[in-house]
């Protein structure tokens, strides 16, 4: 047979050396930098607006005034109050707006992952149309709605609830309302997106061994909508962490927060220096949850939740 | 005739191909030679590198080394689209977004045929295919045959060197497969391409095939004609792969064949030494007679354990007397089944040497 | 038993499940209705339900010109900006989709990282960048910063579209004969094009209402609309806005329902 007859003479020419090697590995490299110049121009474009200006700011902020390499710039947290007050004010606002989120989302969440198909996706609509309008324009819409003169408290005073206007723009809780409708779909859509994947065969099994409705509920459903319930609150309380437009209009410059002093900081007082080192740690604080629950993420994996 | 055949045919010769994942190889050393206008067949498990082949062949895998001719042409670094060969994927890959003709016509378009001459083309192949007539529809209003027949005549309507096949007919139900496995083969036999085809139904690869390569982690542990892998296997792996086999352990010395305390006679010379294995398939194997057997038969003493009627045949289940269990197939004739001990007696049990086979334990 | 196919639990068992679910999505949804109806009214005072009916805040925002201005600057960097990130966005999915490349990961975390990164930091940068090399208060400075904020959306979805298209259907029309920009073109392209018309949708409206990173680098000639609504809405509560809001929400409604029709024809 050829096959064979060709085999031996193969055989006893082996070198060691491979066919080849050398003409695939160019064309593998050539395949390569094909899909690299593919994705170079969206690499090149993010890398010269996003790392290489905040590469920038960080050496920035190594130095203080005069330009001498100081930590200057970092101290100044502990030391003035004017930071510190913004700092508790932005966690403040970001556990606050998380809960609200939490509390008014999952019910939500769990609401459409019940409803038939049709009804889920008419009251989906509810949640994706403010998630694709304009922040400024919801913003705008609950200062109308929250000023002294404005939708709720006239509707309260013509009730006789209150006699006179409550303080509901312009302070924590405008900020307040007004982000949590604003990141409210952020936890909703992922939550109600992995809600759905629960198999309802397992709760079914669950009935069917004796738990009744709020046993399997707590037993079965919560645990396993437990990881996208903590990766919402993670994104919402990120997001939070960095908020600018809504502190910045319905504060009514009493709530300042961490994006908002960043802004003074660099447009006001042009200490790019010290904006620079909020933006930092700002960045640091954002990367270090995301990083924590990732890690949290990977530990469940390993039965680590789920095992409660 | 437009589908002209055979002188177009190539062979194919595939040199010391290696392929690694990462640190895993997934074929290592390979060699293979696959004859002008012959139908061979790759059979193997799933992993065992089939399938990671035929890519390479098509030009969608590149491998780490080696070489691949098609005829005296080096095509291993060749891009696919320079490559003339036809391919017929798992899942049919038609576009969903062109009719039955556009689908057929793709190839001849992309060769810059007249419009003239592709609509005749195209009609010619969908005849080949017994499509006549649905050129009109579109691809989702076929079934899963049609789907079938249109995936196969877009492969072959340019004319194509060689033609690949990576499952084709898995998709489809019982019938429907060994119907179209009769018709692939009539096909072939028409056109007379050389095809590359990849299954892991050993049984399909028997029907259709001029030969057939079974390979197992990444290489080819044998490469014959059906017959021949069937009658003749040469490792434990192909004589368990293809056709049912009991193994019996046996130990050569000087040249003879020992099973316990029984010479075991071959009709092929026997390994001077080390340990066997002996494969017996089931209809090969015979319930013998109290009479001494002639010679040339080997002898396997056996408590049997049970037996199943299948209508037209039964199974018997013996136990050696080391515990091990052999499957013996036979027709259902009167003489036999009026013979047959009942379930717990000794039997004896007779395989012809010309039946007997050895391949090295592993 | 219950008439639930579900699960076995009623509706009514469910019905407070409902109520707070209904009041949520009410809060949701009612600021935007609410604009919309008080932005047809005639008072300045923004009172609700509006005692007369009429169409001034939209004379008012059609007929000034900075309004005018800043408007058709916002569509001008969001058309482009719909230009530059579905091309740059479509080269780098398909790239990634292959997943042949070593360092897969960290280009996805980079091309995410606009996603990632808080928007004031970016819009910081950005100026600060801007400022040394000229792009401040100019059209091509926001198209970029823009471009970027779009690209990852753009990249994730039309993924999304290559991760449900068989890629199989691109092998076989290069084994027909196809070059990859002819196979890309003629078989992978009309198959994921809705997914690029979602991208190329959602990189409208990002560039379009995107405020905080125009708020440091537009100005002057090159004020978008929604620097200009931010700046007015820090000094009183204009009821022109309201009028510009409601434009704005149906534009939202516009696209959404494009990427709607398109999505289910996928």
């Amino acid at each position: 047979m050829s096959a064979q007859s060709v085999l031996m003479e193969e055989t006893g020419g082996r070198a060691g050396q491979e066919l080849n090697t050398r003409a695939l590995h160019a064309d593998a490299r050539r395949e390569s930098l094909r899909l690299l110049a593919l994705l170079s121009p969206s690499l090149l474009l993010v890398f010269a607006i996003v790392i290489v200006p905040i590469g920038w700011l960080f050496w920035l902020s190594l130095f203080d005034e005069t330009g001498a390499l100081s930590a200057a710039n970092y101290a100044r947290f502990f030391e003035q109050g004017s930071y510190i007050k913004t700092f508790v004010t932005t966690f403040k606002v970001a556990f606050i707006v998380t809960g609200a989120c939490v509390l008014l989302g999952y019910p939500l969440a769990y609401m459409l992952s019940q409803l038939p198909r049709r009804a889920a996706s008419i009251c989906l609509i509810f949640v994706i149309l403010p998630f694709w309008t304009s922040v400024l324009v919801r913003t705008y819409a609950w200062l109308v709605i929250l000023q002294r003169k404005g939708l709720i408290n006239s509707w309260l005073m013509d009730l006789g609830v209150i006699s006179q206007p409550l303080s509901l723009a312009n302070n924590l809780s405008g900020v307040v309302i007004g982000m949590t409708h604003i990141l409210l779909p952020f936890l909703v859509l992922p939550l109600y997106a992995s809600m759905k994947t629960i198999d309802t065969d397992c709760l079914r099994a669950g009935m069917n061994l004796g738990a009744g409705p709020t046993a399997t509920f707590r037993q079965i459903f919560f645990p396993l909508s437990l990881p996208s319930l903590a990766s919402g609150v993670v994104i919402v309380f990120v997001l939070c962490l960095g908020f600018f437009v809504t502190p910045a209009l319905m504060g009514g410059g009493k709530v300042i927060m961490w994006a908002m002093r960043m802004e003074q900081t660099t447009s006001l007082y042009s200490n790019w220096g010290a904006g620079a080192a909020l933006g930092v740690v700002l960045l640091v604080v954002t990367l270090a949850l995301l990083g924590l629950f990732q890690w949290l993420l990977g530990a469940r994996a390993t039965g680590v939740w789920s095992s409660r | 005739m437009i589908l002209s055949i055979a002188p177009s045919a190539l062979p194919i010769s595939m040199r010391r191909i290696e392929k690694r994942f990462g640190s895993v190889a997934v074929l290592r050393d390979l060699n293979l030679d696959v004859e002008a206008g012959e139908f061979l067949t790759l059979l193997g498990p799933s992993g065992s590198g089939k399938t990671t082949l035929l890519m390479i062949l098509a030009g969608f895998v590149r491998a780490n080394a080696g070489s691949i001719k098609v005829g005296a042409e080096e095509i291993i670094t060749t891009p696919p689209h320079k490559r003339n060969i036809g391919m017929v994927f798992q899942n049919y890959a038609l576009f969903p977004h062109m009719n039955v003709f556009h689908n057929i016509a793709f190839p001849l378009k992309q060769r810059g045929v007249a419009p003239a001459e592709t609509a005749e083309r195209v009609e010619k192949a969908l005849e080949l295919v017994k499509l006549q007539g649905l050129g009109e529809r579109r691809v989702d209003q076929l079934s899963g045959g049609q789907r079938q027949r249109v995936a196969l005549a877009r492969a072959i309507v340019f004319e194509p060197r060689i033609v690949l096949m990576d499952e084709p007919l898995s998709a489809l139900d019982k019938g429907l497969r060994e119907h179209m496995q009769i018709e692939l083969r009539a096909l072939h036999r028409r056109l007379g391409m050389t095809t590359v085809y990849v299954t892991h139904d050993q049984r399909e690869a028997i029907t259709m095939s001029d030969r057939i390569a079974v390979m197992n982690g990444g290489r080819i542990e044998q490469l014959d004609r059906p017959e021949t892998l069937y009658a003749t296997p040469r490792t434990r792996f192909v004589a368990g792969f293809i056709g049912e086999s009991n193994f019996v352990p046996v130990e050569c010395r000087n040249g003879s064949v020992w099973y316990e305390d029984r010479r075991i006679h071959t009709a092929a010379p026997a390994p001077s030494s080390g340990q066997h294995l002996m494969v017996v398939r089931p209809e090969k194997l015979r319930l013998l007679a109290n009479a001494e057997p002639a010679s040339g038969v080997n002898v396997l003493d056996a408590t049997l354990s049970d037996v199943i009627y299948q209508g037209d045949s039964f199974v018997c289940y013996a136990v050696l007397r080391d515990g091990r269990q052999l499957t013996l197939r036979d027709y259902c004739r009167s003489d036999v089944l009026a013979k047959m001990p009942a379930p717990g007696q000794p039997v004896r049990l007779g395989l012809d040497a010309q039946d007997t086979i050895l391949v090295a334990a592993d | 038993m219950s008439e639930d196919v579900g699960l076995p639990i009623s509706h009514r068992q469910r019905l407070w499940l409902y109520a707070l679910g209904g009041l949520v999505l009410l809060f949701l949804i009612a600021p935007s209705i609410i604009i919309v109806i008080m932005s047809f009214s005639d008072s300045t005072l923004l009172q609700f339900p509006p005692q007369q009916w009429s169409l001034r805040w939209y004379q008012t925002y059609f007929q000034s010109l900075e309004w005018r201005d800043a408007t058709i600057v916002s569509v001008k960097v969001a058309v482009m900006t719909v230009l530059v990130a579905t091309p740059l966005g479509t080269a780098a999915a398909y790239a990634i989709n292959r997943g042949t490349l070593r360092f897969n990961g960290t280009i996805n975390a980079l091309l995410t990282a606009s996603l990632i990164v808080p928007v004031i930091l970016i819009g910081i940068g950005t100026f600060f960048l801007y400022a040394r090399i000229g792009l401040n208060n100019t059209l091509t400075g926001l198209v970029i910063a823009h471009t970027v904020q779009a690209l990852p959306l753009v990249v994730l979805t039309v993924l999304s579209g290559l991760r449900s298209y068989d890629m199989n259907q691109e092998r076989v029309a290069r084994s027909l004969g196809a070059g990859r920009i002819a196979a890309f073109w003629q078989v992978t392209m009309p198959q994921i094009r809705f997914s690029i018309v979602s991208g190329a949708l959602f990189a409208f409206i990002t560039s379009f209402d995107e405020v905080v990173v125009s708020l440091f680098i537009s100005g002057g000639e090159t004020t978008t609309l929604t620097r200009r609504m931010f700046n007015a809405l820090r000094d009183q509560i204009d009821p022109t806005i309201a009028a510009i809001s409601t434009c704005l929400i149906v534009l939202s409604i516009i696209l959404l329902s494009i990427a709607q029709v398109f999505g289910r024809r996928q």
